[in-house]
């Protein structure tokens, strides 16, 4: 842990870090505004997002520095994290995936309309309630 | 009765009992959180058409909000820290910090919250709606618990200092590990839900 460290050293290394995860939001919501294809958002969105998390997690939360009982639960977590996320992926549990019939018939329930946002308006049902 | 590693650490583990419960409740929470960013891809794979967070949701308003919650995670590393140094008084100014930023963050929450209300967007809206009111709102939760478990911590709780110091400040340390853990959540919900 830290208490063997140099803690001025450590202070410095926070406000680094601080000012890292101010940039990063600035440089995450900048990408949002030019309007990339969702698949490129997304990632990029996810990258940023997981860069932050780990400044957070090493230095913040001392992970960089920590005993491996520490590490041991949080590789557990991290699998059966894997786990909950890739569950929807599993054969037999897939959900509709809004995909166009292979017959060409017409698109199923599930439809994707994720890349034109502007026609994604919200229906305003419960505007007099 | 004594509890027992309080400050020495356990030799089975090489940490203090405290340290060890709040990793596992924390890694409790990665799944909690987890299972509902599931619910959340499977919502919007298979949802017919899914907005843009920013067509919704006031981007500058959250990453405001955004950056309040990352000042106080480093005010928060930094109270700890000033223990660590013996100071007393910058302590209090940090962590007093930490508490004010926790309370800026849900005062702008419920500005947000409020406006969504008056335009009619409530969870039954939409499926969209109903994601983010039930993300946010747990993550408002446990915004509220870190502001009560540090507001005891900067009022009657903060006496241990004079007695047990050593124990104080392992107790800054764990709740700093769970604040720093709502910070890092809300990396993840405010570009997934806000500007994907």
């Amino acid at each position: 842990m830290t208490d063997h460290h140099d803690i001025k050293s450590e202070v410095r290394r926070y406000l680094i870090v601080f000012a890292a995860l101010g940039l990063l939001t600035v440089i995450t919501v900048t990408i949002s505004y030019l309007r990339l294809p969702l698949r490129v958002a997304v990632v990029l969105a996810l990258f940023v997002a997981i860069v932050k998390a780990s400044l957070v997690a090493a230095y913040f939360m001392h992970l960089i520095s920590e005993k491996k009982a520490i590490y041991a639960l949080l590789i557990l977590a991290a699998v059966l994290f894997s786990g909950l996320l890739l569950l929807p992926y599993l054969e037999g549990l897939s959900v509709p995936h809004g995909t166009v019939s292979p017959k060409g018939g017409s698109p199923t329930v599930g439809t994707h309309a994720e890349h034109e946002p502007d026609t994604q308006k919200h229906q305003d049902q419960d505007g007099g309630h | 009765m004594e509890i027992p590693y309080t400050i020495q650490p356990r030799q089975d583990t090489g940490l203090f009992n405290a340290k060890l419960g709040i990793w596992l409740f924390l890694a409790s929470e990665v799944m909690l959180f987890g299972a509902l960013f599931s619910t959340y891809i499977i919502m919007r794979v298979g949802a017919a058409s899914w907005p843009q967070g920013s067509s919704v949701l006031n981007v500058p308003i959250g990453t405001f909000n955004t950056l309040v919650l990352i000042s106080s995670s480093v005010s928060m590393v930094m109270a700890w820290a000033s223990l660590k140094e013996n100071k007393w008084k910058m302590h209090k100014v940090y962590l007093g910090i930490t508490i004010l930023c926790a309370l800026a963050f849900l005062v702008v929450k419920t500005f947000e919250y409020s406006a969504k209300f008056s335009h009619g967007l409530f969870p039954k809206t939409s499926t969209y709606m109903a994601i983010y009111f039930t993300l946010t709102g747990l993550h408002a939760i446990h915004v509220i618990g870190g502001i009560v478990v540090l507001s005891y911590l900067f009022g009657p709780g903060a006496r241990m200092w004079k007695t047990r110091p050593e124990q104080f400040t392992n107790r800054i340390e764990v709740v700093g590990l769970y604040w720093h853990f709502v910070d890092l959540v809300w990396i993840f919900l405010f570009p997934v839900l806000y500007l994907l």
